[in-house]
């Protein structure tokens, strides 16, 4: 039997391909090598990250509750009970995705593939069973994996990724993370709302490399203000397990005298690499980039015909929902319509509190690119509803061309950022001006307005400012 | 008292003239009938004269204005240079200022809600303020849609003028450092309608086209025998055009179709012979009709022909005198032309190319021999025109012009 196309990786990408594939007709069949289907991100990143960060904030929320004039005794952490929570939720959602690759009849098999040549895929289960699976199209959906630091082994108690941060057996007193990216402040964020001093050590000198300097410069100090501690421009380079932590070795980036760091936990969270191994990609002859990446082109065609890629595994954003964008266009193309996936409008989010979303450019890149533009900015201190429920950090910052108004860039700190962005996302995908943008009715009262009144404030005509 | 400047009638099916350009400023003494400015119409470029003597006062419709048969144009002010002409257009002015004004005024009012739909708020807002259509700007958005920064454009390159339905301008946007050179130039009205009545052929007809290749050894021998005497009896010159009018009414008896039309589902047969002559021009092609081109004689048709040509390089060619052919001759030779296809002057059946005369080696009787040549093309109408009668008309028009005995003895 063949199949029309055999996705390898079950996660956001890979599913998602899968799904779309089969609606458009396309006999299609999927290879796990996880028990669950959902990949990294609902079994070991996204999903379980947001299970917690919403508890933990849930646990800081409610020793607030006096001052809404709600009578309770001090919250207590029952941490084995908030894994479990944690646990049910992405339990839920990898049996959802289960039910949904049998609602599209796909086939799902579990265990190992290797890409025996274009259109044999071989999969060997966890018993090492053996069978050769023949498709027309292979889509390679394996994602990524943590980067390692030279000389730091991580053993998931001490030294942990990301996946060991969400397990930790109890709340460690001090957590230092190596990396002020967004797992590193998301991961923070939930052990120090539990209770951790958290050091956060960065080789930059700023936190959330890539995003809007002006964000980053004010997220910083909202962190500092939560407890964050932060070592910039500084690099570890020594991790030496003592008898219940570590004592980490730290120098500025720049060269100087080195320091020591005492943890009860390290967090290594510096990135995440493609992730390729045991796919045979070299014996079939795929193309990776110098970073390992597998090299595609606009088609997410890799250089051998009948071998596509998507997601992690490929150049770009490492982002769910870019693999899933990524995955719907694949399948599209496979089917001869025109998939296709704007890499101009890619929302990203920081699911701390405030939440940090961003979309498009940088008023860095804008900068660097010679664009003259107009910037619109809008507090959420200003802001009826964040100024009832408390929650004033942050603005909402919109960038847009100096001669046409178009909407270039959005970036928002503040509660619900992560929702808010989207009306950029969609005003931006069609080529929307800042004027579209506040002219469009809000309702009152929202978050949503201190977007409009963004919008507003790039032709200097806010309202409530 | 001011006389009106009103746009003459037209001629039959043509509705409307752009203001090519006025000739006088207000303020400019005029005599009647002296020209004061230029219409562009479908068909032919005429000139408006001055109904009066005076000075020439207000001017209601500007130049690239496009206007309907009796519209007023403008006013001319009796009196003659000096103080009076001053004065006049002022005391004109108001009276004809709300005209201009009160016309764009209801047009983006009309074109808000509408385009408010499709478009983002801030492109309704423009178009309501501009007058500006965004159905006549080329949208950069997604799938088409027009952004504000396209309508911000359309406004400094001066769309605010043109609120009319202009066809939709679908390009895609040069490189910036390419759209600096480029220039934009509104296309006349006499080449809107080239382009549409060629591409309306072409649309139309299942046009193909027939070669054959005639030796015009006998034509030019005729021509060199009599020229003289053929000049200084009808003052004309004799060219070839004479002859292939000839050879072609000849031709168009025998194979009636060639020179028939389709209406609906009937065949029109047209048993008379208005042949078009293709004159270029600098504005563009016109085709000026030779009438009942069968009962003239070949001085009669040079004459006309040479004629038709001189004023339709002044622009002075009439519109009636460029309707109703029956079939049409273009000649692509005297531009050097080799071999070409040419497009159907519709809803005439066909059309004869003439290219340039060459010496070709030719075979006659076993020997190569040097023979003044040419190429023919026929474009037809397969529709109601058989391969058949495509060819046999072509060799007959052959026939004549290689044996122009043969157009005397009707053979």
């Amino acid at each position: 039997m063949s199949y029309d196309l055999i996705v390898i990786g079950t996660g956001p990408g890979g599913y998602v391909c899968a799904i779309r594939a089969a609606q458009l007709g396309l006999k299609t069949a999927v290879v796990e090598k996880r028990k669950t289907h959902g990949g990294t991100c609902l079994n070991v990143g996204c999903i379980p990250s947001k299970a917690l960060l919403h508890a933990s904030h849930m646990f800081q929320d409610a020793q607030h509750f006096a001052e809404m004039g709600i009578g309770v005794s001090a919250p207590t952490l029952d941490l084995k009970k908030m894994l479990a929570f944690k646990q049910e939720g992405v339990e839920g959602n990898t049996k959802g995705v289960e039910f949904l690759l049998k609602k599209n009849k796909i086939d799902a098999f579990h265990g190992t593939a290797r890409i025996a040549a274009a259109g044999q895929v071989e999969v060997t289960g966890e018993d090492g069973s053996n069978q050769m699976l023949e498709t027309k199209n292979i889509v390679i959906a394996t994602g990524s994996d943590v980067t390692r630091l030279p000389g730091i082994e991580i053993d998931e108690k001490v030294v942990v990724s990301s996946t060991g941060a969400l397990e930790l057996e109890s709340v460690p007193k001090r957590l230092v993370v190596i990396g002020a990216g967004v797992i590193g402040l998301e991961l923070g964020s939930v052990w120090r709302r539990l209770g951790s001093e958290v050091t956060v050590v960065e080789y930059l000198d700023r936190i959330l490399p890539g995003m809007d300097g002006e964000v980053a410069k004010n997220f910083q100090r909202i962190l500092s203000k939560q407890g964050f501690a932060f070592k910039l421009g500084a690099k570890v380079t020594k991790v030496e397990k003592t008898g219940n932590g570590a004592t980490l070795t730290v120098e500025p980036a720049a060269g100087g005298n080195a320091e020591t760091l005492e943890a009860d936990v390290v967090l290594v969270a510096v990135g995440r690499v493609p992730y390729t191994q045991g796919l045979g990609l070299d014996k079939v002859g795929v193309q990776l980039d110098n970073r390992g990446r597998i090299q595609t082109d606009a088609h997410f065609s890799t250089n051998v015909t009948g071998i596509y890629a998507i997601g992690d595994v490929i150049a770009g954003p490492m982002l769910a929902h870019k693999a899933e964008d990524e995955g719907v266009a694949v399948a599209e193309i496979l089917a001869g319509k025109a998939g296709h996936v704007n890499y101009d409008v890619i929302p990203s989010v920081v699911y701390t509190f405030p939440e940090v979303a961003s979309v498009g450019k940088t008023e860095e890149e804008l900068k660097a690119a010679g664009i003259a533009y107009n910037a619109g900015k809008f507090p959420f201190t200003a802001n009826g509803r964040a100024k009832v429920n408390r929650t004033t950090d942050g603005f909402v910052k919109i960038l847009a061309d100096a001669a046409t108004d178009k909407v270039l860039g959005v970036h928002i700190i503040g509660p619900e950022a992560g929702n808010l962005i989207h009306e950029a996302a969609i005003a931006m995908e069609f080529g929307a001006s800042s004027e579209d943008m506040a002219r469009t009715c809000h309702a009152h009262p929202t978050l949503a307005e201190a977007v409009k009144e963004a919008a507003l404030a790039v032709e200097k005509r806010a309202i409530h400012m | 008292m001011a006389t009106e400047i009103r746009v003459p009638t037209l001629g039959e099916s043509v509705s409307e003239a752009t203001i090519g350009r006025w000739f006088k400023k207000p303020g400019d003494p005029v005599k009647a009938d002296e020209p004061v400015l230029e219409l562009e119409t479908d068909k032919v470029t005429l000139e408006v004269n001055a109904p009066a003597s005076g000075t020439l006062g207000e001017i209601v419709a500007k130049d690239g204005e496009t206007v309907s048969p009796g519209a007023v144009l403008g006013s001319i002010v009796e009196g003659g240079a000096g103080a009076a002409p001053a004065a006049a257009p002022k005391a004109e002015a108001p009276k004809a200022a709300p005209a201009p004004a009160a016309t764009p005024a209801p047009v983006p009012t009309a074109a808000a809600p509408g385009a408010a739909k499709d478009h983002g708020p801030a492109v309704a807002r423009l178009a309501a303020e501009s007058g500006v259509n965004p159905a006549s700007v080329g949208g950069t958005g997604k799938d088409g849609r027009v952004t504000k920064g396209d309508m911000l454009a359309a406004i400094a390159t001066g769309g605010a003028s043109a609120p009319a339905p202009a066809p939709m301008q679908m390009r895609a946007p040069s490189a910036p450092v390419d759209a600096e050179r480029e220039e934009r130039v509104k296309m006349t009205k006499l080449r809107q309608t080239i382009a549409r009545r060629l591409k309306d052929a072409q649309n139309t007809a299942a046009m193909l086209t027939t070669f054959n290749d005639v030796d015009m050894s006998a034509v030019m021998n005729l021509r060199n025998q009599y020229k003289d005497v053929f000049e200084k009896k009808h003052g004309t010159k004799l060219g070839f055009m004479g002859f292939f009018t000839k050879a072609v009414i000849q031709a168009l008896k025998e194979l009636p179709a060639v020179n028939a039309e389709i209406d609906g589902t009937d065949i029109v047969y047209k048993n008379y012979y208005h042949i078009g002559i293709a004159v270029g021009t600098e504005k563009g092609l016109v085709v000026p009709v030779v009438r009942d081109a069968d009962l003239l004689s070949v001085a009669g048709i040079e004459k006309t022909i040479a004629d038709f040509g001189r004023r339709a390089r002044d622009g002075k060619l009439a519109i009636e005198e460029m309707q109703g052919g029956t079939f049409t001759i273009t000649n692509g030779g005297i531009y050097g032309s080799l071999m070409s296809t040419p497009i159907l002057n519709a809803p005439q059946s066909g059309i004869l190319g003439m290219h340039r005369i060459e010496e070709r080696p030719v075979v006659r009787n076993g020997q190569v021999v040097v023979r003044p040549m040419m190429y023919l093309a026929l474009s037809y109408d397969h529709r109601i025109v058989d391969g058949k009668e495509a060819v046999t008309f072509l060799v007959r028009v052959k026939e004549a012009l290689e044996d122009p005995a043969r157009l005397v003895l009707d053979l």
